[in-house]
């Protein structure tokens, strides 16, 4: 990220973005790159002229109200949505990709164990089976392993799709309100796998609790 | 290949278990087949002729289609689960197939139940049409879970579907119901295969496009 604080034009209004507590943690080479970035859905326009740097082992926070374009952009961000201008360079596969957004995005008829296990398999997680294990013990869902996901409360879906977004080992991670639906045991296990995470992996979070994460951002995003 | 056809089958087999466990598509189908035979029974005069009476039977086909059609992305619209299928890295396309596949066995399972339903409520069934009905389903599926997706994205889903799939499914119709009454069916069979062979590569090679944002 660059180490100048930037501004540009979002439609939610004003843009800031500027270097904050933690360091980048890359040798300067360029994960994400955005250059005049606008997202429009129709004759509405989300987002506008923005422009900014993610380093390798970066951490950007993004923050601002509701209905600023938070959610767009980490939705281009992940690649589940194109630009209508400017230019986004995401500098991995999609495969290196983990998302988890405002849906926990698992099938409410399948169970914890199978929902991980089919996208496991459409990621070609290695170790697949014991890769799953671990991530449902570490997230205590260990228990409710064969449960069907929409029996499940909304903080354990927040915990699933979490396990769903970590399964295979991503190299970037776009997290869109990571900390809703969570109770503060939920909250603290979250705290320590990012910091945990942090070191091997790029961020782009979006939070309406910017101080939990602010130390672990090596860049702020702000929308107002 | 051998990854594609993995990821589809990873797909299909998701897709089959979330039926069996909600049981939302196919019981609704199954119903509605019968039913409008049964309508079609009594509804049309006796001595009508058999092209009228294959006609018919083209009709409840193609209808109880568009009620797993209409069902088909349900799970990945309503919690926006699409989004996780294409995060991942396979070929998006292989979402479509495997949709395809699994619209494509309730809508046999349908006509299994249907087929001898109708032969009990109007006449027999001659090879010609199990043939017909078996590339005609072939055409719909593949041509309905494209415009199933598209009409998925929409608020007015359920009115863009029949909107945009009956008028695509009247070649299937002419094909199907000319292939079931005429003494030498192999031209509507061929027309019917024709129709499956475009639809599929359209299909296929325009999904990704239609579920990117």
């Amino acid at each position: 990220m660059e180490g100048q604080g930037q501004e540009g034009q979002g439609s939610g209004g004003h843009v800031s973005e500027g270097q904050v507590g933690a360091a980048g943690g890359g040798a300067g080479e360029l994960l994400i790159e955005a250059r005049g970035l606008g997202k429009r859905y129709g004759d509405k326009r989300v987002l506008d002229g923005l422009d900014f740097e993610i380093e390798r082992g970066g951490f950007m926070l993004v923050t601002g109200p509701n209905g600023s374009g938070k959610t767009t952009l980490l939705r281009l961000c992940a690649g589940l949505a194109v630009p209508t201008s400017g230019e986004l360079d995401i500098r991995v596969p999609r495969q290196s990709v983990g998302f988890a957004g405002h849906e926990p995005l698992v099938y409410r008829e399948l169970t914890a164990i199978e929902n991980l296990d089919l996208y496991g398999r459409l990621y070609r997680v290695p170790e697949r089976r014991e890769r799953i294990g671990m991530l449902l013990e570490r997230f205590g869902l260990w228990s409710a392993r064969n449960q069907r996901a929409g029996s499940f409360s909304r903080g354990m879906q927040q915990r699933l799709s979490l396990c769903r977004a970590l399964l295979h080992e991503p190299a970037l991670l776009v997290f869109d309100e990571p900390y809703s639906g969570l109770d503060d045991a939920g909250a603290e296990l979250l705290d320590r796998e990012l910091a945990d995470l942090r070191a091997g992996a790029t961020f782009v979070v979006s939070t309406h609790d910017p101080a939990r994460v602010l130390p672990l951002a090596s860049t702020r995003l702000a929308f107002a | 290949m051998k990854r594609y056809l993995a990821d589809v089958a990873v797909l299909a087999r998701k897709d089959l278990t979330l039926e069996l466990r909600a049981r939302d598509t196919l019981p609704a189908m199954l119903l509605f087949v019968v039913s409008a035979l049964v309508v079609f029974h009594f509804a049309l005069p006796k001595h009508s002729s058999d092209l009228a009476a294959k006609g018919l039977l083209w009709v409840a086909i193609v209808f109880t289609a568009l009620v797993g059609l209409t069902r088909a992305f349900v799970a990945e619209r309503e919690q926006r689960l699409i989004d996780g299928l294409l995060l991942a890295p396979c070929d998006r396309s292989a979402i479509w197939l495997a949709k395809s596949i699994a619209v494509l066995a309730f809508l046999g399972v349908a006509e299994i139940v249907a087929l001898p339903a109708y032969a009990l409520f109007f006449s027999g069934i001659g090879w010609s049409t199990v043939v017909a009905v078996l590339l005609a389903d072939l055409g719909i599926v593949t041509v309905g879970t494209l415009l199933s997706a598209i009409a998925a994205v929409s608020r007015t889903r359920e009115l863009i579907l029949p909107l945009l799939f009956l008028p695509l499914a009247i070649p299937v119709v002419i094909g199907g119901v000319g292939a079931s009454v005429v003494g030498s069916p192999a031209r509507y069979l061929g027309f019917l295969c024709l129709y499956d062979v475009v639809f599929a590569i359209i299909s296929w090679a325009s999904f990704e496009y239609v579920v990117t944002e």
